[in-house]
């Protein structure tokens, strides 16, 4: 499991790649954070188009993430999640919340 | 039924392990005439058992041990039984609720897939003593209910 944070004008992007569970998720979770708390971001992008598997830690992960963008008024998307993936997002509603998009220029065409 | 194949699996309950677990009982899986798409489902379940035994169980202490008892049987069916030797359910009942989770940052959704990708599903705990999950698939009557 890899990452990546990159910054776009005022918005956060995290890419992913491989497997989004409980191993990757505590320390993933520590640097999102301070990434937030450093700085206001107006929003959150979940890259998912190279996580091939994803349980309920990665959930809990995006949804923690979600609850403090939305206390802070910023917005936050997923991107690019695979069938496998998606139907779990699917499953666990979590898509009511946070929008998922095909790709990262979908968000920011709107 | 008749016992096709089986395996066991016993490892350190730490959290390189779920990827390791999940990956072995998929490839166990696969010799059932399964999809790819019911073999993540199982891949699924056992990373949420298995997280459940390292997280709640041992309380990520690192040296607990999870075992994995796995079977073929007829009706091309799996059956899939999770232990571990830790703190054990206080309130089995509360536990299983979707949404319920003693850990905020998880969304309590574990049992909920067990329950869902599997036809049956038993756990049984005592304080102090430890955790089985019992998971019960056939794959081809969930093919025949899905003809049906």
């Amino acid at each position: 499991m890899g990452y990546e944070l990159k910054q776009v004008r005022n918005t956060l992007v995290v890419k992913l790649t491989g497997e989004l569970d409980m191993l990757i998720v505590d320390r993933l979770r520590k640097e999102i954070d301070k990434r937030l708390e450093e700085q206001t971001f107006k929003n959150l992008i979940f890259n998912l188009e190279r996580v091939s598997f994803i349980d309920s830690s990665g959930l809990g992960l995006i949804i923690g993430r979600y609850k403090k963008m939305n206390a802070n008024s910023g917005r936050m998307y997923i991107v690019g999640a695979s069938n496998n993936v998606e139907k779990i997002l699917l499953f666990s509603g979590i898509n009511k919340l946070v929008p998922i998009y095909n790709q990262e220029q979908d968000i920011i065409s709107i | 039924m008749n016992v096709k194949n089986n395996a066991r699996l016993e490892f350190l309950g730490i959290a390189e392990n779920v990827s390791f677990a999940r990956s072995c009982i998929g490839a166990f899986t696969a010799q059932l005439d399964c999809t790819l798409e019911d073999i993540e489902e199982i891949k699924l379940v056992v990373s949420e058992a298995v997280s459940n035994s390292i997280i709640h169980g041992y309380g990520g202490s690192r040296d607990g041990r999870v075992v994995i008892e796995a079977s073929l049987y007829d009706n091309r069916t799996i059956e899939i039984t999770v232990l571990d030797y830790g703190c054990g359910i206080e309130d089995l009942e509360q536990a299983m609720k979707p949404s319920y989770s003693s850990d905020p940052a998880r969304m309590g959704l574990g049992f909920t897939f067990m329950k869902s990708f599997m036809d049956e599903m038993e756990v049984i705990s005592k304080p102090n003593e430890g955790t089985s999950v019992r998971l019960k698939r056939s794959f081809l009557l969930r093919e025949q209910q899905a003809y049906a």
